[in-house]
Formats: structure tokens, sequence, C-alpha cells
């Protein structure tokens, strides 16, 4: 490495970030598009991938021609036929939710990973998915048997708001211990108490207010509709594209605080965006699917390899597209694997994920030695 | 023209302040470097100049304008820093590190024009690190490291640049390469620079200014050659034990106290290796006849309390003699470090034949003395 002439760049060298990124692009973009078909036609009635192209394309014809005249013929598409039922009610929301909170849950890990200063960071291992799991358990449980239901709003809220309880803690003790192991070791401990709590609730609820808490406290895209998704694409694409916006600074961030600052940066308000977003991000991918493990650390570790460069501002719309496709995939897996019975989403991300992590931390210690 | 100056300014922690009344003044284009112990408070000034802390009171000027009033951008355009954090950006070339000094210039993206690209390659080949644009900055050595977050710092296009020990981790190679990069820049386009050094010797040599600073208040500031003698460094750093000798930019360990057991002959630098080689075994020696202005002399006074000296450009007298065989008789031994017996230095001719007359033993240098002495401390165990 040391003799050959590193000043003039090989031809392969030339291919640059940019045209790396575009071509890391157009790869996730097919594997999404045929991750989307795959789904809608496999399940427990199979649909041929024609029929359900035919089908989303009347869907999108009326719901434009709905637009313009005002008439409701999207509702007659969707409920022509059982399969047309099961194609729009169950599996494109589940799907198009799988994708959108699998995209948020990558760029927070990403975001974490920016303020950390580490790739190991995620939402998951800090404790901030458990946290918020807590919170909108316990908000589930006191709330229903006042409510009935509570809006997707809430839930998000609650969720946001466990996020940032335990952003807080884990910053408070991140002043204390210097070493990222140490402070890794306390996340996944406060994990393991928030989640103690949310089972405690749980185990003493009236059956009938945690029907459905059961299985998202387990982590799951099944719950998904159409209104879920519409507020999660709100919340993750402006999310997204604001956490995008910080790109320039996030760069910058990576030489350290001190140089950060004297490039002109405000630090303080740059790391408190950093945590907000995030913590946005990740909660509302709680609040919907319930916690899902290794994806925040895996997706984005897998994009940066791929694009081999850590700069956000490509790899932010990377690390979101690539995250959509590793969760639309695990769904799938999922869902199908062991059909009819189906895994929580927890356990195919953690299965993939996680070999992911621990490849990553060896290759760290190998460095630095 | 006075172009950077801080008035009554007083630097700290949580609004306590550690060193106040700092009141200096520098030149554009001159190299201003602080000096003293550690934790001194060298650091506190500086990031108090680049405002990563904020000032206690007392105000910074550069050109004549408040720098505190400035907004973090303009700050960021005409100050730059090389700062101690030793930083692991992942996947970052040194090209890209060396291009994030063009942020305060860049558009909200962060892109690049031209322009910026050519001031990065400027940057880089001025600290001679065009090989490495392509490397990995986490697998460079400390002193290329160095070289790259000073090309940074220089894409900034700074007015003042502000450098926080940048020769620590560096070994004597890199270190005078890195200081003549600095005075280059500051001769050449007029960058102030500011830095904290722990090598005193290399701060003569490069700086305009220097600036003592040890507790609550500056010790001294102006031109290295106004205001340094030996015993304010000696004070600076409080060293009791040992010296420092501002000529020679060396250092001596702590002298061999008790009475003279050995008694050197030197002269003409022959007598150095012999006294150092004295004061590691810790065994208190005396030298003789030496000339004031005799390389050893220093040496010598500096790591003994019994040196007898004779006036240079003189012959030595029979009282230098008489004075120096007093002190060999009562040593148990004589080194000679085999400098040249002239004309002018004809006594420590008679010196040495006095030895020989009186059957003390003579060595030609240290190392017989060693074997010697490990030869009766056998026979004696």
């Amino acid at each position: 490495m040391e003799t050959q002439d590193l000043s003039r760049p090989t031809r392969r060298e030339t291919m640059t970030a940019a045209g790396r990124f575009l071509l890391v692009m157009v790869l996730l973009v097919l594997l999404l598009g045929w991750g989307l078909v795959l789904n809608v036609n496999t399940g427990s009635v199979d649909i041929p991938a024609g029929e359900v192209l035919r089908m989303v394309w009347s869907g999108v014809r009326s719901l434009v021609r709905d637009a313009f005249t005002g008439s409701d013929t999207l509702q007659a598409v969707t409920a022509a036929s059982s399969e047309s039922k099961i194609v729009f009610s169950i599996r494109m929301p589940r799907m198009l939710l799988a994708a959108i909170l699998g995209g948020a849950l990558s760029v927070s890990g990403f975001l974490l990973q920016t303020f950390f200063r580490n790739p190991i960071a995620g939402p998951f291992v800090l404790g901030i998915s458990s946290g918020a799991k807590m919170v909108v358990g316990i908000t589930t449980i006191l709330l229903v048997p006042y409510l009935g239901t509570i809006s997707s709003g809430v839930l998000i809220l609650a969720a946001f708001a466990g996020s940032l309880v335990i952003v807080l803690m884990v910053l408070l003790f991140s002043q204390r211990v210097r070493s990222m192991s140490m402070l890794l070791v306390i996340g996944i401990m406060v994990g393991y108490i928030c989640s103690a709590v949310t089972d405690f609730c749980i185990t003493f609820a009236d059956e009938e207010d945690i029907v459905n808490l059961t299985s998202w406290s387990m982590g799951s895209f099944s719950g998904a509709n159409w209104s879920g998704v519409t507020t999660a694409a709100w919340l993750c694409l402006w999310g997204t594209l604001l956490a995008w916006l910080l790109s320039k600074p996030m760069a910058a961030y990576a030489l350290g605080e001190g140089y950060a600052q004297s490039l002109g940066i405000n630090v303080k308000f740059f790391r408190a965006a950093l945590i907000l977003l995030s913590s946005l991000l990740s909660a509302c991918v709680t609040a919907f699917a319930g916690p899902i493990s290794f994806v925040g650390i895996a997706v984005p570790h897998i994009t940066r390899t791929l694009l081999k460069t850590a700069k956000p501002i490509l790899v932010i719309p990377a690390t979101y597209l690539c995250g959509a496709v590793f969760c639309i995939f695990c769904d799938l897996i999922a869902r199908t694997a062991f059909s009819p019975a189906e895994m929580a989403i927890g356990t195919v991300t953690s299965a993939f994920g996680a070999p992911v992590v621990i490849y990553m931390m060896l290759k760290r210690q190998k460095t630095r030695q | 023209m006075i172009y950077f100056h801080t008035k009554d300014l007083s630097v700290g922690y949580n609004g306590q302040a550690l060193i106040h009344d700092i009141n200096i003044a520098v030149e554009k284009g001159k190299i201003m470097t602080l000096i003293g112990p550690n934790g001194s408070g060298k650091s506190t000034i500086l990031k108090s100049i680049t405002r990563h802390l904020s000032k206690i009171c007392g105000q910074v000027y550069i050109d004549r304008q408040e720098i505190y009033a400035w907004s973090a951008r303009e700050l960021a355009k005409r100050v730059a820093v090389v700062l101690t954090d030793r930083i692991q950006p992942e996947l970052m070339t040194c090209e890209e590190v060396v291009a994030m000094g063009r942020y305060p210039y860049t558009n909200a993206m962060g892109r690049l024009t031209p322009r910026d690209r050519e001031i990065v390659a400027q940057a880089m080949e001025r600290v001679h690190a065009l090989d490495l644009a392509r490397r990995d900055f986490t697998t460079l050595s400390d002193g290329q490291r160095q070289r790259i977050m000073l090309a940074r710092a220089l894409c900034q296009e700074p007015e003042v640049l502000i450098l926080d020990e940048p020769t620590a981790y560096l070994d004597i190679r890199h270190k005078i390469e890195l200081l003549d990069i600095l005075r280059e820049m500051a001769h050449e386009k007029g960058i102030t620079v500011i830095m904290s050094l722990h090598e005193i010797d290399l701060a003569t040599k490069i700086s305009d200014y220097l600036l003592c600073v040890k507790g609550e208040t500056i010790e001294a500031f102006g031109p290295p050659e106004d205001i340094l003698a030996e015993e304010v460094i000696d004070r600076l750093y409080g060293i009791q034990h040992g010296s420092y000798n501002l000529l020679f930019g060396s250092v001596e360990l702590a002298k061999p106290q008790g009475e003279p057991r050995v008694f050197v002959v030197g002269g003409g630098g022959a007598g150095i290796a012999c006294y150092r080689a004295l004061q590691k075994r810790q065994i208190p020696f005396a030298a003789g006849i030496l000339f004031t202005n005799d390389v050893d002399c220093p040496v010598a006074m500096e790591l003994s309390d019994h040196v007898i000296t004779a006036p240079a450009f003189e012959p030595m007298t029979e009282t230098h003699y008489q004075q120096a065989a007093r002190l060999l008789l009562r040593c148990a031994c004589v080194i000679d470090a085999g400098t040249p017996i002239g004309p002018l230095n004809s006594m420590n001719g008679r010196l040495l034949a006095l030895a020989r007359e009186k059957g003390i033993p003579l060595y030609t240098d240290c190392q017989s003395l060693e074997h010697e002495t490990d030869r009766r401390e056998k026979q004696t165990a």
C-alpha cells in the first residue's frame, strides 16, 4: 500500500462517491420494488404479481380520479374482491409501514451514531426503544379503560416522551462514563428495566385492555392500517428530510466537538437537534410497530460499507432506502417462514442484524490494535 | 501595528477566574508562544481566545474588533485552530478532513466549488501532504495527522492560527518540519500564530513573543531575548532539582549531593560526557580548571558545586592551581577527560602530574572508573 502512488487516483477510484451513491441507490430501488411485489403477492393467499399490479394500477387511477371529481370510486376498487381486500387493506399498508418505519429506524440509528461518534450506538441498544415501549404500554393500559381506543397521535407522543426520558438518562450517564462500551452496557440494562416494567404492567392489566398490546410489545407490523401509514409517512419523511438538512454540520461533527465549534457550528443546538430528531424517528417506529432490534445499527453500517463513505449527505438517503428494503424482507420472512404462525419482527431483524454488529465490533477491535 | 491584543482578559472555568489581567499585543504575521508548566492554564487561555470557553471578563481584539462580538461563522473565517483532540473520523480520507476547513465558506449542503478544491490542494501541498490525499485519516502516523490538521486549519484561510501543543506526540524531525511550516505561514501569508509549546528551546527559536504562564497572572510577556534568563525558566517551571540551560537548550538532571569523590580534569567539551556519566551514577565530583567560556563550564556548574574556573583568554595562574590541587587531594580518584594541554591551560597538566606523584588512581574515562569501582565493590563484598 505504501509504495503505491496514492496521489493519482486509479480508474476505480475515480468512480467517485457520487457515482457509487447512484449505483447503490438504483440497486436499492430495484430491491425495494422487488420486495414490495413479493410482499403483496405472497402469504396465505398467493396472488399473481400481474394481478397485483393491475389492482394497484386501478387503485391509483381511481385515487387520482377521486381527487379531481370528488367522487368515491376507490372504495369500490378496494372492496371489489376478497383478493383486492387482502391486498388493499392488509398487505399494502403493512408493507408500506414496514418500508417507512424501517427507513426511519435506520436514520434514527445513524443520527445516534453521529451523536456518539460511535457506529455501535442505536435506539435499541441504548434502551431508547424500550423506554418508548414502556411509556406507550403504560399509557395504553391507563387510558384504554376510559377511552376505548387510543389515537396514533397519542401513542406517538407517549413513545416520544419515553424516548426522550431514556435519551436524557443515557446522556447523563455518558458524562460520567467516558467509555462507549460502558455506556452500551448501561443502555442495555436500562432497556431491560423498561421491559420489566412493561411486562409487569401487562401482567396485571385486564385481558381485554391489552389484546393488541402483547403482540405489539414483541414488535410487529401486523397492526398496520392506512391512517397509520399516512401518519408514519408524514412524520418519518419530514424527520428524515430535516436530518438530511443537517448533513453539513453532521459531517463536521465527525471531527469532534472542538473542531465542529471552531468551524462555526452551534454545538449545543446541533446536539439537541440530533437527539430530538433521532428520538422522534425511533418513537414513531415504536408507537406503530413496537421495539425492533438491530436495524438501527446494522443498516447504517451496511450502507456505509456499500457507499464506502460516511458522508451524511449521501448516507442518510441511502440508509433510509436500505432500511426500508431490510425491513420489508425481514417482515416477509416473519410473515411467511412459519406460516400460518407469525414471528415477531425483532426475531428476524436480530437474526440478520446481530451478526453484522458482531462482525463490526470485531473489525473495530482489529483496526484499533 | 498591533493586530492581536487582549485587554485585562480573565479566563477560567465556570465563572471562576484562573488567570487574570492578561494584556498581550502581537503584530500581524508574528508568532507568539505560550510556555509554562502543565496545568498552568495555557490551554485555558487559548480556548478563551478561540471561544471554546467563555472569557470571564476583559476583551480580545483582532484587528481592533472584539472577537466575542462576532458571529460564530465570522470567527470561523478568521480564526482557525489545531487542537489536542485525537480525532477518529470513520471512513474519511485526508482530503475530506482537510476540506472540512472550507466549512464556513461552503453553501448549506457543504458543496465544494472548484475554488474550494484548489484551496484544499494548496493547503495540502503547503504541509507536504499531497500524497496522503486519498489515505484513510485513521491510518496515519502522528506526524502525518498533525500535518493534515494543520492543512485543515489553513483551508479556513484564517488571519489568526491557534495551535494547542502542536508538537506533542511528534518526534524531533516532525517537530522541526511543523515549526518550519508555521514560520513560513507567518512570514509569507501574514498569519498571526498563537500556540503553546512544551519545548522551551524550540519556543525561543521560533517565537517573536513568549508568554510565560504560571498561576494567577502572566509571569512575563515579550520577545524571548528580553525576558528569558535561566532563572526565569527554572522559576516558571518550579525546577528545584536539575536545571535548564538556555544557551544549549538542554536539560541537566539533579546534581549529586555531598563531598566530591572524583576530580575531573576537562575542558573543550571533553568533560561533559564525564560529568553526565558521574551524575547518572550520583557520584559527587569536582571539576577544573575550566575557562569561563569553555563549553564544559556551564554543564559542570550545573552538576557540581565544586568547579574551579579561570578567566577566559588568559593563561591559568598559580592561584587556580593551588585551589584545584587542594580539591584534587581530597578526592579518591582523578579522571583525565583527554583535553589537550597547551600553554594556556598548562596548570591542568600539573594537576595530572600531581595525581600521578601522589599515587591517586588516574583514569582516562568514566567506564574504566566504573570497572574499577565494580571490582572494588566485589572485593569488599
